[in-house]
């Protein structure tokens, strides 16, 4: 499988980035792991494909107050062994840890992740549980995104067609865990959970849940009334829509989120 | 037409290629390194597997323009002369195969993983495994190479 022709720039600085994508049918790549099979595939057939993967200062993790800051094209592997996050953020080292398989996590980034906006994303999921920032360069300038709403629906973001993701912006998390059930080795999550105390607040998401990452908030608001894990679980599936597919049937994936969701809150 | 330069196996090419050229069809065709198999074409077996810049790619899934500057490396890169790499070594000690077709990706991969962690477990290596399929079912003899590679220093 061949992709369509397109033409090809490689930016070299966010700015040049922008101004080529003033043009129609404009892509950004970065790593390419989500991008290439959907050429491929030809379901994307950009006229110009615009390539940031070589900026290099997009690639950092740094803490910014009381905030991580991660550069947008920081690679899932460096995301694996990075030691702020280690230290700080310990709910993304070991989600990317289980992201695609080592040749993926080699390439792939986390901006080009949220900005692909697959539902069954996993840092997708944990970049609305934290209630993370995403910074965005447009024509305009810089802006600041909300994740609760960035993601807007299947493979699609608050990002307009000329802006381009620079930086994500996460909370310190006292503790959190990532689980995630997937039939096979290296396969998408059939539900991922992602619970995390943050100011001493738990918040919970799910992954393959709906069209979107989600928040459990029926989960949230049972454990903020001082509902048990248990109690609190039985919502998980509550305001969500899960799919059904070869993976999984949508009620199995309702009941599965309730299992993991306890799990995970039983290990905060 | 983009021109790239590119370092394979230690030697320099420039080329002009088109942009949709995905770099296992540049290796393959325009380099004539057909030690590098297209397996699923999915991006799922890891059949494709290459270095660039010293880690594994699923080369199935890069554009060849995207490796312009960079150092690949490739199965034919890695014997010095008539010597084996060590890792190759270890899978032909170890009867790492049976058809062979999925090889070239599994050594590159194991290369790539002996050189982020020199000393990997058997979980180790099966995890760093997971994104090379084998169909003859070789699992355990290729986990048992990949160990042998590590204690022989590769």
């Amino acid at each position: 499988m061949i992709p369509a022709a397109f033409d090809y720039e490689r930016a070299g600085s966010v700015d040049e980035a922008v101004e080529l994508l003033a043009g129609e049918d404009t892509k950004l790549l970065a790593g390419g792991q989500s991008l290439i099979p959907v050429l491929r595939l030809r379901f994307a057939r950009p006229s110009l494909l615009v390539d940031v993967g070589r900026l290099d200062e997009l690639r950092y993790v740094r803490e910014d107050g009381d905030r991580i800051a991660i550069g947008a094209l920081t690679r899932h592997a460096e995301l694996v062994r990075d030691p702020v996050l280690a230290q700080r953020c310990p709910i993304i080292p070991q989600a990317a840890r289980h992201i695609g398989d080592p040749q993926v996590r080699h390439r792939g980034t986390i901006g080009g992740s949220a900005a692909h906006a697959d539902p069954a994303s996993d840092l997708s999921t944990i970049l609305l549980t934290l209630d993370a920032e995403l910074v965005a360069r447009g024509p305009g300038g810089e802006r600041t995104i909300a994740a609760a709403e960035f993601f807007t629906g299947p493979f699609e973001t608050a990002l307009g067609p000329q802006e381009m993701l620079t930086e994500v912006r996460v909370p310190a998390v006292e503790t959190g865990t990532y689980l995630k059930l997937a039939r096979r080795s290296a396969d998408w999550a059939t539900v991922g959970v992602a619970a995390a105390r943050v100011d001493g607040r738990v918040q919970v998401g799910l992954t393959s849940m709906g069209m979107t990452p989600l928040r459990a908030r029926g989960v949230e608001e049972s454990l903020a009334g001082g509902g048990s894990p248990a109690d609190a679980a039985a919502r998980a599936a509550e305001g969500t829509d899960p799919p059904g597919d070869v993976s999984a049937s949508s009620e199995y994936r309702a009941h599965l989120a309730q299992v993991l969701v306890r799990r995970a809150l039983e290990q905060l | 037409m983009t021109r790239i330069s590119l370092t394979v196996n230690g030697e320099s090419h420039e080329a002009e290629v088109e942009p949709r050229q995905l770099l296992v069809y540049f290796l393959r065709e325009e380099l004539g390194l057909k030690g590098t198999n297209v397996g699923c074409d999915t991006s799922s077996c890891g059949a494709c597997t290459v270095l660039v810049d010293g880690e594994s790619v699923k080369s199935c899934n890069q554009l060849a323009v995207q490796a312009d500057g960079c150092e690949v490396t490739t199965i034919e890169g890695l014997a010095q002369g008539d010597e084996l790499h060590p890792v190759q070594q270890a899978f032909h000690e170890q009867h790492a195969l049976q058809c062979g077709y999925c090889t070239p990706g599994f050594v590159m991969a194991s290369v790539s993983l002996l050189a982020e962690n020199p000393d990997p477990s058997e979980a180790e290596i099966r995890g760093a495994l997971e994104g090379n399929l084998c169909r003859c079912t070789g699992y355990h003899n290729i986990v048992e190479a990949v160990r042998a590679a590590a204690r022989a220093g590769a």
